[in-house]
């Protein structure tokens, strides 16, 4: 483990506000999971005292680290802004958006973040997301009807608010895939579908304007389907936006059982 | 089989299994517990028909709910195509083992073959 302190100088340079005076500043332990698959697959933590404000996120505290410390850190991110859902990862064991979570709110003087589980880790803190946008892809995310093409007279589709209100909460997902990460059916079973389908298959299928239904319920309905979940809710704990994919699954499974038409 | 057909037998076996296996402890608190079990007893209860059907449905319901249930446990485990068949089939071989085995026993009670 190696343990690595701000020099005096580089420490002029905040993470989240460089112009803060340098009396308000607080230091933390920022805990970096180091993993390179192809040489060493446990993988270890590196150490960085890294000085912080309130305001400061987990992202631009591993930023800072790549900036003023060692540059070779891996990790995905890109918008800052909890729209994208490219810097998920573990943060203190939990599943968050490195970009969405302030420092101050962990009320740790360490921070530890990791790779995502259940996920293949590609380097640090990147990990494959192939299986999350194959199974989001394999739901067919989007409105199946024939009707829908523009013809020349056609009209819009009419929705009411409360038919919007069916589905509108799960068409907020961003696939940053913290709920698959939480899962923990897919920490055992690969071949799951996951939080993060089964709720894209229930948006869609609750949608009034989609007429495929019966397409999606045969995609869910198979033995590492809808019928894996175990409902215990760690991906809607998650969800940094909001959606209740355990609630999904179950509207889904009402399709199913013949509850719902 | 689709697996919501599964699951809906899964589902519909134990809520018959927990009805009739109420049904079977409360006899057993129509007399003394230690009278309950007694020799006697147990196989005057195998000698009532419509209480040894009853033992007969519990036993397929339990059989049918636990091997499915230990079916799905094992597919969430490991996966793979041939083990995956390997255990649905495995499942319904050791389902059909019990269900026979057990039929046998209150068969030969009912028959008052020891």
């Amino acid at each position: 483990m190696a343990t690595v302190t701000v020099p005096k100088k580089e420490s002029q340079n905040l993470p989240g506000n460089p112009k803060e005076s340098q009396e308000q500043q607080k230091t933390v332990t920022l805990r970096i999971a180091r993993i390179n698959p192809g040489e060493d697959a446990k993988g270890k933590f590196e150490e960085f005292k890294i000085p912080v404000q309130k305001w400061t996120t987990v992202l631009e505290a591993i930023l800072y680290v790549k900036q003023n410390l060692d540059h070779s850190v891996a990790l995905r991110y890109s918008c800052r802004q909890a729209s994208c859902g490219s810097c998920g990862m573990k943060i203190n064991g939990k599943p968050r958006l490195a970009c969405y979570t302030k420092i101050s709110e962990l009320e740790s003087e360490t921070i530890t973040v990791e790779p995502m589980s259940n996920y293949p880790i590609i380097r640090d803190l990147a990990v494959n997301f192939e299986h999350l946008f194959s199974t989001h892809k394999k739901m067919k995310p989007f409105i199946i009807n024939e009707e829908s093409e523009i013809k020349p007279g056609a009209k819009e589709f009419i929705q009411t608010p409360q038919d919007l209100e069916k589905f509108l909460q799960f068409s907020y997902c961003i696939k940053c895939g913290l709920c698959n990460s939480a899962c923990p059916t897919m920490a055992t079973d690969a071949s799951f579908i996951g939080p993060q389908g089964l709720a894209q298959a229930y948006r869609y299928t609750a949608d009034n304007r989609d007429e495929g239904k019966k397409e999606r319920l045969k995609i869910v309905d198979q033995s590492h389907g809808i019928w894996r979940c175990h409902f215990a809710g760690s991906c809607s704990n998650v969800c940094p936006k909001g959606v209740d994919p355990a609630m999904a699954i179950q509207l889904l499974r009402g399709y199913l059982l013949g509850f719902r038409k | 089989m689709r697996e919501s057909i599964i699951m809906k037998i899964h589902y519909g076996t134990a809520l018959g299994a927990v009805a009739l296996v109420a049904v079977h402890v409360l006899m057993r608190l129509s007399q003394k517990f230690d009278v309950s079990l007694s020799y006697q007893n147990v196989m005057a209860n195998y000698h009532l028909l419509p209480y040894a059907l009853m033992l007969e449905v519990i036993l397929v319901l339990l059989s049918v709910h636990g091997f499915n249930g230990l079916r799905v446990i094992l597919l969430e485990l490991k996966q793979g195509a041939t083990y995956e068949k390997a255990i649905n089939y495995g499942s319904i071989a050791a389902m059909a083992v019990l269900i026979a085995y057990g039929s046998r026993t209150i068969l030969m009670a009912g028959m008052g073959i020891s």
